[in-house]
């Protein structure tokens, strides 16, 4: 098998053939150059990128002096936190006008808002050019990703990163008490109470508490259940049995296992609580693992455990999110940003992420690469649980318009159950207060 | 010709030429106001009545425009976490002026003895208030941190125990108000030693002849005649208590749940998170008339209290 980490003669002449066009690049010019991709096609051309600020972005701003040695295409790109991004891509886009030409965007959150303002280009046309796109290219995605990208007709972005939800665990912690990992939500409680000890403040279990952060953790709990919050035609299942187990499963662990004042904390914080070995198990996205195995950040370096989700009652499910990366319709430089989203998601960025812990990509080529796996710098328990979760994913999140409602009502409903609230009551009037909500955003 | 009709003539001619240059005079002002009223006009009026017709519309972003009179309006009063949100700002706002209110005053008259190193101590009190508010947030909220911060230690240091602060409903709005106090005690300081710098010193000296202690001297000459000045205070500290936004976004974002989310911040979720421009244009407005009202009423105490001290005719 040949790559950008074992090049042929061939490759090898090629890439020294680019001289200096290629000077200071990777080994992206090797791959690129044997390609039939005209990469200089869009040449002199000047693109605005906006990302997320996160790994994802930090990855793509620090190679991106590559793509355009490769391209010849000069970028512009800004990182902004991740809320505020999601706001001002949504104000610039529905102006017609937007600042960028590519859009870093959150399909768990805004896939159906875009598709509704129809604010992405179709890139069909740009996948189906061999002159733009190396063969197999969509092929290489896995389904899930695919599912975020399509529209009902076109393809919107490209599938740029998953991210699964796991339990981090402190094997220390684990070990002190004789226990095992959790492989059911009824051990996973058990073992969290089990675990704490206010005396030493050690508890035994940390997941997001604050509003609209913390509603994918009772998402994804109802996922054990065999349940989402919204059926296929849209109907709201936020009442129902297995949604009132989820928000009392939550409620319990949040109230009996969990750090003082958790209502408050979104992942910074139950990964800060994490990292100075006081929890023993952290219900979050794997794409927040690296700081644990930095010794300069982590109190619990080569201590963490990378589980699976338990099961549920009724099944076994890992809440999943992912990233994309689209052209905006609006950008006349539609072809460039183009080149950029695919340089974006190519193998060998794909590889970086990977290999960094940064995130997990979504193409099968590079995460059935015993070579690419092989790179990667996190423990293999890290490796082992992408494949875990990846064999029992389910989205998380309803692909509806108002997520950031949806997040906020439900969210808020939550945070009043750690108070002590009832459940069953809270769900039904976030229920009463979302209906009309998604009724709206679906009318207009 | 008569000296009558000539002295007529005269004062007709003089008449045409002032009524010339008034209108000269009228003209010319123009050139000088122009450039303001179309400043004002472009950075005050207009946008006002663009909330004001965006109010009365059901507009998402990205969705056409659909005018909906006042119906945003109607819906605001069945909205609960609008009215708990009027709720909570009132309250937030009552104790993020009477705090700084008692405490700047009290630093004030501190401040106002002569003591070694008075300017450098004055100096280290007004720092809080240059400080950046997001920067502000940052620290406080690691200080807040029930298993990290600072607060708890201190407090485990005297033998209390830990406290939850902002990220308990029940301490959020209280823990806050610290910060606002912390932040802005100073600005009342500033504006009640001005008051205490100007007072005249003779009603003192009869005062202390006629044998007032301290709290008579006061309570009967000082407090009265630095009224004035602390009401300027305790203005300026409510529209800005009132309008806080940043201090609370970055320390909370109106959690745990809503407990800390004042109007501006559900004004913000609704504007820029869930998009809805015309419902939010319509707490806009309400939440701009609360502000006018709170002021008025603020500013004829004033008036009123200038009346009866004699400082206003």
């Amino acid at each position: 098998m040949t790559g950008i980490w074992t090049p042929t003669r061939r490759q090898f002449m090629a890439t020294t053939a680019t001289g200096l066009a290629t000077a200071g690049m990777g080994g992206f010019g090797a791959a690129a150059a044997t390609s039939s991709v005209d990469w200089k096609k869009f040449a002199g051309t000047t693109l605005e990128v906006n990302l997320i600020k996160s790994p994802r972005g930090d990855i793509l701003q620090k190679y991106q002096s590559e793509f355009e040695a490769l391209t010849g295409i000069k970028v512009n790109s800004e990182q902004i936190p991740e809320q505020q991004q999601r706001q001002k891509a949504v104000i610039e886009l529905s102006s017609g006008k937007p600042s960028f030409d590519v859009v870093h965007l959150s399909f768990h959150v805004q896939k159906r808002q875009f598709e509704k303002g129809g604010w992405l280009a179709d890139l069909t046309p740009f996948i189906a050019d061999p002159a733009l796109t190396p063969g197999g290219f969509w092929d290489d995605f896995g389904e899930a990703g695919k599912a975020f990208a399509k529209d009902t007709n076109k393809i919107g972005g490209l599938p740029l990163s998953v991210d699964y939800w796991i339990v981090y665990y402190n094997k220390e912690l684990f070990e002190k008490k004789g226990l095992k990992y959790p492989t059911t939500f009824e051990e996973l409680e058990a073992t969290a109470i089990a675990l704490t000890d206010p005396k030493t403040q050690t508890y035994g279990f940390a997941a997001r508490g604050i509003k609209n952060a913390n509603t994918p953790v009772w998402t994804t709990f109802m996922l054990g259940h065999d349940s989402y919050s919204v059926d296929a035609s849209g109907k709201l299942l936020t009442e129902t049995a297995a949604a009132i187990e989820a928000a009392k499963l939550y409620q319990r662990l949040l109230t009996k296992a969990s750090p003082r004042g958790i209502s408050g904390y979104n992942w910074m914080e139950c990964q800060s609580a994490f990292l100075q070995g006081r929890v023993g198990m952290w219900l979050d996205g794997i794409g927040f693992a690296p700081p644990l195995e930095d010794p300069e950040k982590s109190r619990v370096v080569g201590k963490v455990g990378y589980g699976v989700m338990p099961k549920g009652p009724k099944a076994h499910a890992s809440g999943t999110f992912g990233d994309g990366i689209g052209v905006a319709a609006a950008s006349t430089k539609q072809g460039a940003g183009y080149l950029y989203c695919q340089w974006a998601v190519s193998k060998e960025m794909g590889t970086r992420l990977l290999q960094t812990g940064s995130g997990v990509p979504f193409r099968n080529s590079i995460l059935n690469d015993p070579q690419v796996k092989a790179g990667v710098t996190m423990p293999g328990g890290w490796v082992d649980a992408i494949a875990g979760s990846a064999a029992v994913s389910r989205l998380a999140l309803p692909v509806i318009i108002p997520v950031a409602e949806f997040r906020d009502v439900f969210g808020i409903a939550l945070t009043n159950m750690i108070s002590g609230a009832d459940p069953e009551a809270e769900l039904k009037r976030a229920t009463a207060e979302f209906q009309p909500i998604l009724e709206r955003s679906e009318k207009g | 010709m008569t000296l009558a009709s000539a002295g007529e003539r005269r004062a007709s001619q003089q008449a045409r030429r002032l009524s010339g240059s008034r209108k000269v005079g009228r003209i010319s002002y123009w050139p000088f106001v122009l450039p303001a009223l179309v400043v004002v006009s472009a950075v005050v009026v207009f946008p006002w009545a663009f909330t004001l017709w965006m109010s009365v519309s059901e507009w998402k972003v990205g969705e056409p425009y659909h005018f909906v009179g006042f119906a945003n309006y109607l819906r605001l009063l069945h909205d609960q976490r609008f009215l708990q949100s009027i709720g909570r700002t009132l309250l937030y706002t009552v104790l993020s002026v009477v705090a700084p209110m008692v405490i700047g005053t009290l630093a004030a008259l501190l401040f106002n003895e002569k003591m070694p190193a008075r300017g450098l101590l004055r100096g280290i009190f007004v720092m809080p208030m240059m400080a950046t508010p997001v920067a502000i947030a940052l620290v406080w909220t690691m200080m807040f941190h029930p298993q990290l911060g600072v607060l708890n230690y201190l407090l485990s240091l005297i033998g209390l125990d830990p406290q939850d602060w902002v990220f308990a409903p029940d301490t959020v709005i209280a823990s806050l108000v610290m910060v606002e106090t912390w932040q802005w005690s100073p600005l009342v300081m500033l504006i009640v030693l001005g008051g205490l710098a100007s007072l005249p010193a003779d009603p003192y000296e009869s005062a202390r002849i006629d044998g007032a202690n301290a709290f008579q001297r006061f309570w009967y000459l000082t407090l009265p005649m630095i009224l004035p000045f602390l009401l300027v205070a305790m203005t300026i500290r409510m529209i800005d208590a009132l309008k806080s936004f940043d201090i609370i976004y970055a320390i909370t974002q109106g959690g745990p749940g809503t407990a800390s989310e004042t109007t501006n911040l559900y004004l913000y979720s609704v504007a820029f998170a869930y998009a809805e421009i015309g419902y939010g244009s319509a707490i806009a407005v309400l939440f701009f008339l609360l502000i006018v009202v709170l002021s008025l009423v603020l500013l004829h105490v004033r008036e009123l209290s200038g009346r009866i001290l004699g400082t206003t005719k």
